[in-house]
């Protein structure tokens, strides 16, 4: 039975690698074509995988003069066989193309076995025949061509949609034989949608208002509540900052620290008022430009000197320039627009129709700073690099007011600025800083969309209002998936970073489509976004997943049941302190130190800088939220990066999500985790109540739900024999309650200690730290 | 029980597997070891690749890497050169420098004085290897090792050099060896990570190493090396706290077990059966890691050959000494850094310093492992980031001098792991400033190794984000001429 199960796994799964794409597996596992071949689903991964290398948009590395990207080029007459063509429209037997891949000869076939590229599959092979004999269409691809809402789809199922956005996904579950799960439990969904909204567990207060509201509004009106609190923002930021490579420190070898936590701050603001998603790029991009810039807008400006500065003595300057605008294009390009370009700094894109001189028009738009690539060794080093901002205390109480205090009376953040006159940017041969060759002009990728010069202006500003034109084809698209993402745990694009060629395919294009432009529609409104979202039939199902569901649809792509998967890194540690009541909620400010163990900054410095060794901090700074927690570059935090936190090094748009042993480990003995349960122990036991409800109240507040009587049973026997062993000092009860510096409570040891260890047991449960 | 959950966690494998292809093809052949059926009947090209895996028959199992952080001078170490000698306090002729460029400390020099080395040099063993008096125990085993003093990098500063010996690319976010090694061929035991770091400090003029070194880049996690501490912590986290002991963890992690398998039964979800074995798994290095990195039972006759040092906790003995303890234990790859070697003044002084901390204990190492007869399936490397130059940084007096940094040609060596023992390979000027004869660069360097490890470089790739990576980037040829 398991081994069929299995082999059922792996052919589903392995037609879905085959076209990167879930939406053609049946087509291509179950052997039975599509009735219209689509260039854009079937053909072009395709294409772009096995034949774009050698004959693609890389015009140097063309091999024998043929192109197949371009239907002109694949149509000609073949340069090396005269009176062969590599594709006849309508003809799959007289194209060659066809012929050289379904050869077995190594001299004739291609993919040849030089390019250590996988040969094509029978039916991959049958596929391309098809189409061919269909007349060869191509088409330009997917995520360039400008949104459109398709109309509505109708689905038998009419029951279940909540709003718009489940018709889709109901269309479509129909399509696959896959029909929704029941709506998920009051309590589980109360916990999913606080964690979803806030990074944190909802409070014993807000549980039990909510199972007591019976109204049908219910739902919605916590929704909102948890929107409208603070910690919606931080939530948000927390993805943001992986976006803005945002850190404490300024990485490479010496790694003294920066000050650009006033940046964060602005960001986890920014969410919180809702600014909308165009203007929150445009300041981002080029707030320092805008004819209103004040010092808000040009701090937002920080998100692109975010990245790392070298402070290594005998660096070359311009080596580093480059490299930190090499840095802000490409998380430009990945981070906003979708698209992997990196490649195109050393050649023309094997895949994607950008070449190198594209991509250092794109370059030329973030070349014009001023600033330099090494303003000196650690000797000299400063908390910002120019160009600078300068914040002061005055500031504090006008349009900075989300600033809540100062370091010193004056600080500065790196942010943008422009040179006056025009620095010349040049294709960099090969991508480095001293072989420039042609000179080029700012313009960002005309294959995306035009640049109206008449409309824009050729300078950051110009490439902010491209950026956020309704017309940029990719824009809303790209964010919408992030969001999709954040909440599902996969966008509806699956490479979250890659929306180009060799990018997975959409799951739901026409969802993708229809809810970015709803967006664009609703004036880039993200909290409408993302309430959409979690208001749908398709966010509030239950996330039981049945072996029938596991076996045809593993990774839930056409999400048949409600997300379930382990919380991003900050959360975990602020489940933690929410759940013990240890958590300090207060917003922003600089970053903080909390426990690490020893000798790690120790072992791997240079000695140099103010960061050579960890000075761990106390008090309430031991119990901010886990995305203030002090990043250094070259040690990250090592409890955040063991649950997947990114390291911060370069733009990131999505983490994978592991399951490790070192996981385990930080859950068992993480003096964080230990902290906190005792002081949970030490209140519980200073409460006038039985220990069954104290072990319930611990249980609510960390799992978020009343436990099962086979739970309590658990938990109660596990009690009474723990309590048994530190009443017989057969264990020292202090020992397990000296840990760490919260301040004590007077209560009776032996209880405490043995409720110590059940919260432990409870915290390491996997639900606890799993959206459900 | 135990066995289905052994299912699910393998099951959950396979559907990462699949789904990300990121779990490591060497994971992915242990699983097909256990369940035969598992990747039997399938077509896919991603399946040929594990079926491909490793490409040929390995020469090495396991690598022990030993980093000499800051950059060794070849001069003042392996690449003998008289004529510096005679010609000491003269400029470098232009007619051999030709231009090339400079790093920020010396490119304001007018100056490019020639430095011979103080320090004698004696030629060893069959291949006749020059090797300074520093290195006495070095010398002692030549016989073992292969001198390549031809290799060369690109960068000229510490950060993107190490950076490129590690993970192929000067900058960037990419794989390191030791993940791109757990990626392919998997873990050899399962109670220890297939890849394990070690730090250690010299006195010398030091350069920090960071975690970007051996991180799994857009790998999947499992494959990031774990930094081993001197501490009492080995592996973080690992120890339980005060007054929990083994049979108190023991009962907590099976009613946590309990708890957690009857939230699979009503969910259904594989990561719930997943994490009930990495609960074990963790459980089982409670035990295994300090075993392995107790080194207080050791016999007096190892003691004796690492030096009395290996007794001290963190120092570079000490890490040689576990690294042999890891590697035996089944480790795929032990990287170990040295920091100090980044000589820019008083390389005399410096350089003695350094050379007595790692010497002994460098040679042990490898005449440990082969009276355990696994010399030959470990393949060990010493060597740095580049070179030095054969001219002075600073001031230059009769016994006095810096070398400034020189990526155009160094000197590392390896031993074991099927690499020719007892030769020197490569030759470089009369100067030490080009190579004159087989050159090897990093990515040939890399695609040597993996070619000891049984892997093609070539088809050890990654598809991240729609490109296809390997450590070696698009280049790289194997070295044969020091292939055994």
């Amino acid at each position: 039975m398991y081994t069929r199960l299995i082999t059922g796994l792996l052919s589903i799964a392995f037609a879905g690698l085959i076209l990167s794409m879930p939406g053609c597996k049946d087509s291509t596992s179950s052997g039975a074509l599509p009735e219209t071949v689509s260039y854009n689903f079937h053909i072009r991964p395709l294409m772009s995988d096995r034949c774009f290398a050698c004959h693609g948009p890389d015009k140097n590395k063309v091999k024998a003069g043929l192109r197949l990207d371009i239907p002109e080029l694949a149509f000609a007459e073949l340069k090396e066989s005269k009176g062969k063509f590599a594709i006849v429209p309508g003809k799959p037997e007289e194209s060659e193309l066809v012929k050289r891949i379904s050869s077995t000869y190594p001299t004739y076939q291609m993919p040849s076995p030089e390019s250590h590229l996988p040969l094509l599959t029978e039916n991959e092979i049958e596929l391309v025949k098809k189409w061919i004999k269909q007349g060869a269409k191509f088409e330009k691809l997917w995520s360039f061509i400008p949104p459109k809402k398709a109309p509505l789809p109708k689905a038998k199922n009419d029951e279940w949609p909540k709003n718009d956005l489940d018709l889709f996904v109901v269309k479509k579950m129909e399509e696959k034989g896959l029909k929704p799960n029941e709506g998920a439990d009051k309590e589980r969904l109360l916990k999913r949608v606080s964690l979803d909204l806030t990074g944190l567990p909802p409070s014993l207060d807000l549980m039990d208002r909510f199972m007591a509201d019976k109204s049908d509004e219910a739902y919605e009106k916590v929704v909102d509540e948890l929107m409208n609190s603070p910690a919606y923002g931080e939530r948000m930021a927390v993805h943001w900052l992986d976006v803005g490579r945002y850190s404490d420190s300024y990485g490479y070898q010496d790694d003294n620290i920066r000050t650009q936590w006033p940046w964060r701050d602005w960001v986890i603001h920014a969410f919180n008022e809702n600014l909308p998603y165009d203007k929150f790029l445009t300041w981002q991009l080029a707030g320092d430009m805008l004819p209103d810039a004040d010092k808000e807008k040009i701090l937002a400006t920080g998100f692109l000197r975010n990245h790392k500065y070298t402070e290594e003595g005998g660096v070359i300057d311009e080596e580093y320039r480059v490299e930190y605008i090499l840095d802000k294009t490409k998380t430009f390009s990945k981070g906003i627009l979708g698209l992997t370009v990196e490649c195109a700094q050393c050649h023309d894109h094997k895949y994607d129709p950008i070449s190198q001189k594209d991509y250092f028009r794109m370059f030329a738009f973030f070349n014009n700073t001023p600033e330099v690539g090494y303003e000196g060794d650690i000797s000299v080093s400063k908390p910002a690099k120019a160009p600078r901002l300068e914040i002061t205390t005055a500031d504090l109480d006008g349009v900075l007011s989300f600033i809540r205090q100062l370091e010193k009376d004056t600080m500065m953040v790196s942010v943008m600025d422009e040179l006056d006159t025009l620095r010349k940017t040049y294709v960099l041969n090969r991508g480095q800083y001293d072989s420039p060759t042609d000179e080029v002009r700012p313009e960002p990728l005309s294959e995306v969309m035009g640049f109206d010069t008449t409309a824009y202006p050729r300078n950051r500003l110009g490439l902010a209002k491209w950026t956020v034109d309704k017309s940029n084809p990719l824009t809303a698209r790209v964010f919408v998936n992030q969001v999709w993402q954040m909440i599902f745990g996969q966008g509806i694009v699956k490479t979250a970073g890659d929306f180009g060629m060799q990018g997975d395919l959409p799951s739901h294009p026409e969802l993708l489509d229809w809810l970015a432009v709803d967006f664009m529609e609703n004036g880039w409104d993200i909290k409408y976004l993302v309430k959409q979202i979690v208001t749908s039939a398709t966010y509030m199902q239950s996330s039981i997943v049945s072996k029938e569901k596991l076996a045809i649809d593993p990774d839930n792509i056409y999400l048949s049941h409600g997300p379930r998967f382990r919380l991003p890194a900050e959360f975990v540690k602020d489940l933690i302190l929410a759940s013990s009541g240890l958590l300090v909620n207060k917003i922003g400010g600089p970053s903080v130190k909390a426990y690490q163990p020893d000798g790690l900054w120790e072992a791997a410095t240079s000695g140099r800088g103010v960061l050579a060794t960890y000075q761990q901090d106390h008090g309430d700074d031991l119990y901010r939220r886990g995305m203030y927690t002090f990043i250094k570059l070259t040690l990250p935090p090592p409890a955040l990066m063991i649950f997947d936190g990114s390291n911060r090094d370069q733009c990131e748009v999505k983490r994978p999500q592991t399951n490790t042993p070192l996981q385990a480990l930080v859950m068992m003995n993480d003096p964080t985790m230990l902290e906190a349960s005792r002081v949970l122990a030490e209140k519980l036991a200073e409460e006038q109540s039985g220990s069954e409800d104290k072990i319930t109240k611990a249980f609510r507040l960390i799992v978020c739900r009343v436990p099962k009587e086979s739970e309590k049973d658990l938990l109660n026997s596990y009690f009474s024999e723990q309590l048994g062993i530190y009443k017989s000092q057969a264990i020292d009860p202090s020992e397990v309650l000296n840990v760490g510096e919260y301040p004590h409570l007077e209560v009776e040891k032996s209880e405490a200690a043995a409720l110590a260890n059940v919260i432990q047991l409870i915290y390491n449960m996997e639900e606890s730290i799993t959206k459900t | 029980m135990e066995k289905e959950q052994l299912e699910n966690g393998l099951n959950q494998n396979r559907r990462k597997f699949l789904s990300k292809l990121s779990l490591g093809i060497g994971s992915a052949a242990l699983g097909s070891l256990l369940i035969p059926d598992l990747f039997k009947g399938g077509t896919s090209p991603e399946e040929e690749l594990f079926a491909q895996l490793p490409h040929f028959a390995p020469k090495a199992k396991r690598i022990i890497y030993l980093f000499q952080n800051g950059a060794p001078s070849q001069l003042d170490l392996f690449d003998y050169k008289p004529m510096l000698q005679k010609m000491h306090g003269e400029d470098l002729p232009e007619s051999i420098r030709q231009g090339q460029r400079l790093t920020g400390m010396t490119s304001g020099q007018s100056k490019f004085p020639l430095a011979g080395t103080i320090f004698d040099f004696k030629q060893y063993g069959q291949s006749r290897a020059w090797i300074s008096d520093l290195l006495p125990h070095t010398a002692s085993i030549a016989d073992e090792l292969c001198f390549v003093k031809s290799i060369y990098t690109e960068a000229i500063n510490h950060d993107p050099a190490l950076t490129f010996f590690q993970t192929g690319a000067q900058v960037g976010n990419r794989p390191s060896m030791g993940a791109w090694l757990s990626y392919g061929l998997g873990s050899e035991n399962k109670n220890l990570p297939a890849f394990c770091v070690l730090l250690s400090k010299g006195k010398g003029n030091g350069q920090g190493v960071y975690s970007k070194l051996w991180t799994n880049g857009f790998l999947d996690s499992v494959h990031q090396g774990v930094q081993f501490s001197s501490g009492d912590d080995p592996v973080l986290y690992l120890n339980n706290p005060e007054g929990m002991d083994r049979a108190e963890r023991r009962k907590m992690l099976d009613h946590l077990a309990a708890l957690n398998q009857e939230n699979y039964e009503e969910f259904g979800d594989p990561e719930i059966a997943a994490k009930i074995q990495q609960y074990e798994l963790a459980y089982r290095m409670q035990t295994s890691v300090p075993e392995l990195t107790n080194l207080k039972n050791e016999p007096e006759s190892i003691v004796k050959m690492y030096g009395p040092e290996c007794m001290i906790p963190g120092t570079y003995a000490a890490n040689c000494l576990l690294a042999r303890k890891l590697s035996e234990g089944g480790v795929r790859f032990v990287q170990l850094y040295h920091q100090g070697w980044d000589a820019h003044d008083n390389l005399p002084g410096q350089i003695v310093g350094q050379c007595k901390d790692v010497d002994q204990s460098s040679a042990a190492l490898v005449m440990d492992l082969k009276q355990r007869g696994l010399l030959d399936e470990t393949l060990v490397i010493w060597g740095g980031e580049f070179g030095r130059t054969n001219y002075c940084q600073g001031k230059l007096t009769g016994d006095n001098y810096g070398r400034d940094h020189h990526p155009r040609c160094f000197t590392i060596w390896m031993a074991g792991g099927g690499i020719k023992p007892g030769m020197v390979y490569g030759e470089t000027d009369e100067f030490g400033y080009n190579i004159t004869e087989n050159p090897v660069h990093v990515n040939d360097f890399h695609a040597t190794v993996l070619n000891q490890m049984g892997l093609d470089h070539e088809k050890l790739i990654y598809k991240h984000l729609g490109r296809r990576y390997r450590l070696t980037d698009v280049a790289g040829k194997v070295v044969k001429g020091i292939i055994a």
